[in-house]
């Protein structure tokens, strides 16, 4: 049977570091929207263009500062703040007048700063396809089990978990962390004990929009940077935050797991129709639990 | 609008369409069928959204499985064009059906999310199937009846086919059935509690709004003989969503409004930029902020409606 041999070959495991590090990614990212939508309700459908700024502006930070290891780590600071600077133009300028207006209407709006973010990079950065290469630090590979595993996926895996300590640590560690958690369940009672609700809304946005940035900026050496790299991996990071459960963080891994891991597994079995085998686990998961797998942590 | 006024408003609308391909040059009465064919397909998603209050965030899928329904039984089976346009709108109310099953038991906003990203496999199945779909290139030239071939016969096809429907929607929409389904958007928990089956009202409104969501997508390939991926894609979703927006979401013709007003938009967007998307997005922002009810909304008393609908 072709399916088995492949599924059973020396192939796999590499396969499932390489669906390890795609998870990284998508952690990072679904992590943000996440954080989005448990606090401020938007399903933030601009959340694909902010990743894509993120992967342009690393290639730009490289072009000023150079290839080196420097330049490189440099961009993966400065990009995601960028991004984190567009995300809290977006929400002072405009989320922030319209937290009270129907959630269709929010999602609409995001969809339009999805249009108009994603022509924005057409004209600063042009249609062409821009590719960043990993600096000679993270060149080469690793052998793992025997197989190898270049660096820069393993420096992925490391980074992967630390975000999510990170997230995790703010989250519940932190005042910030709890007041958001606070005026997730109930704004309007947060404000009357004299937080500045709109504050927290933005500082969450601005967080979330880091994140997605992040995301861009940490992809950006092992894909083609392009228009519309944004277009399917917002689909992907919806599921991914439906399968979780809303604005829960570890719902957030485990999702990307799923999906990350189904996804390079597919490929193996069935290289053109891969991509469904992450929406069938979406698919069973939901029939399962139409909730989400864990609950919502506020 | 004045009722006693609309009644002959619409008729001269109809006389205007009907001696349209005669007055206008060819380029123009092609695009005036892809307004009417668009105007029905965001009509049939008002049904879902408008009335029904369902976040169907993915319409553009049946239209795209309408349309390759319909293309595909043209080009490969040896069935009579009667039955290919049948099969394609068919094919989306299964569709609908099957989606409206996984995605219903979803609450509002997270039935949307999962509608238009299962959606988006359905595009990316499309994508990659070249040898039953032809990929990202589609499928061009599809053979039509002789008697709609011609420029002028596709489009008093299209111009009939969407006023039957039309009609038959607005029928709908003010049958028993129709007042069902507005009951459920205005107060779902009511609706149950008097003993309506809720669940059922929706799948049945989201199957009717697919069939003719297809319907559009048959009337695409008539007028355009050729169909492609790009046509159920998600961001082309949520376009025929701001066309129910920009129209009037709780008003019947609305959809019809914003639908010719963004088709045309484009067609004179495309001449002289290639940045749609600003556009767009500027005006959909406009009106969001200023015009949340919709061009037509703005002449209508907007239905009372929950303060959450998380």
């Amino acid at each position: 049977m072709d399916f088995a041999a492949n599924l059973f070959s020396a192939g796999t495991l590499s396969q499932i570091l390489v669906g390890l590090s795609r998870t990284t990614i998508l952690f990072i990212v679904s992590s943000g929207m996440s954080l989005i939508l448990g606090v401020l309700r938007i399903p933030n459908v601009a959340h694909g263009s902010l990743y894509m700024i993120g992967a342009f502006a690393a290639w730009s930070v490289i072009q000023f500062l150079g290839g080196g290891l420097f330049g490189f780590l440099a961009a993966m600071i400065v990009a995601p703040l960028i991004v984190a600077a567009v995300g809290f133009v977006l929400e002072r300028g405009f989320f922030s007048y319209l937290y009270e207006r129907e959630h269709l209407m929010l999602l609409l709006l995001t969809f339009s700063f999805a249009l108009i973010l994603g022509d924005l990079v057409k004209i600063v950065w042009g249609p062409e396809y821009r590719s960043i290469t990993v600096p000679a630090f993270f060149q080469g590979s690793a052998e793992i089990f025997g197989l190898p595993l270049p660096w820069y996926n393993l420096f992925l895996l490391v980074i992967g978990p630390c975000i999510a300590v990170f997230l995790w640590l703010v989250i519940n560690r932190t005042n910030l962390g709890k007041i958001a958690r606070a005026a997730a369940v109930d704004g309007e009672m947060v404000g009357a004990v004299g937080i500045n609700v709109g504050w927290i809304f933005a500082f969450t946005f601005v967080l979330g929009s880091f994140l997605a940035g992040l995301g861009g900026a940490l992809i950006a050496p092992m894909v083609n940077i392009s228009l519309g790299m944004d277009h399917s991996l917002i689909m992907e990071t919806f599921l991914i935050v439906i399968i979780g459960g809303l604005g829960n963080m570890w719902g957030a891994l485990l999702g990307s797991l799923i999906f990350g891991l189904t996804q390079s597994l597919g490929i193996l079995v069935w290289p053109q129709f891969g991509i469904a085998f992450p929406y069938l686990a979406v698919v069973a998961v939901l029939v399962i639990r139409p909730r989400g797998l864990l609950s919502s942590t506020w | 609008m004045n009722r006693s006024a609309a009644p002959l408003l619409l008729l001269l609308l109809l006389a205007a369409l009907l001696a349209l391909p005669h007055v206008l040059p060819r380029f123009h009465t092609y695009i005036a069928a892809i307004v009417l064919l668009t105007a029905l397909l965001a009509t049939s998603l008002n049904l879902a959204i408008g009335y029904t209050g369902l976040y169907q965030f993915g319409h553009a899928v049946f239209y795209g499985v309408g349309a390759y329904g319909t293309a595909l039984m043209l080009t490969r089976s040896g069935m009579p064009a009667p039955v290919a346009f049948l099969v394609g709108p068919l094919a989306a109310a299964a569709l609908s059906l099957a989606m409206g099953l996984i995605c219903i038991r979803l609450s509002k906003l997270y039935f949307g999310m999962l509608q238009i990203s299962l959606g988006s496999l359905v595009w990316a199945v499309v994508y990659r199937w070249y040898s039953f779909t032809g990929g990202d290139d589609g499928i061009h030239g599809i053979p039509l009846p002789d008697a709609i071939a011609s420029p002028k016969g596709s489009y008093y096809f299209t111009l009939s086919v969407t006023a039957l429907c039309l009609f038959a929607m607005y029928r709908i929409v003010r049958s028993p059935f129709g007042k069902v389904i507005q009951g459920i958007r205005d107060n779902p928990v009511r609706a149950a509690a008097i003993g309506v089956d809720v669940r059922l009202h929706q799948l049945a409104s989201l199957v009717i709004a697919g069939f003719f969501g297809g319907v559009a997508g048959s009337l695409f390939v008539v007028v355009e003989s050729s169909v492609f991926p790009d046509m159920m894609f998600w961001t082309f979703s949520l376009e025929v969503l701001i066309m129910c927006l920009l129209g009037g979401m709780y008003t019947f013709f609305g959809p019809l409004v914003g639908a010719s007003a963004i088709v045309l938009l484009r067609v004179f967007a495309s001449v002289h930029t290639r940045y749609w998307g600003l556009i767009l997005g500027t005006i959909l922002t406009l009106v969001i902020i200023f015009l949340p009810d919709g061009v037509l909304g703005v002449f209508s008393r907007r239905p009372l409606k929950e303060d959450s609908d998380a």
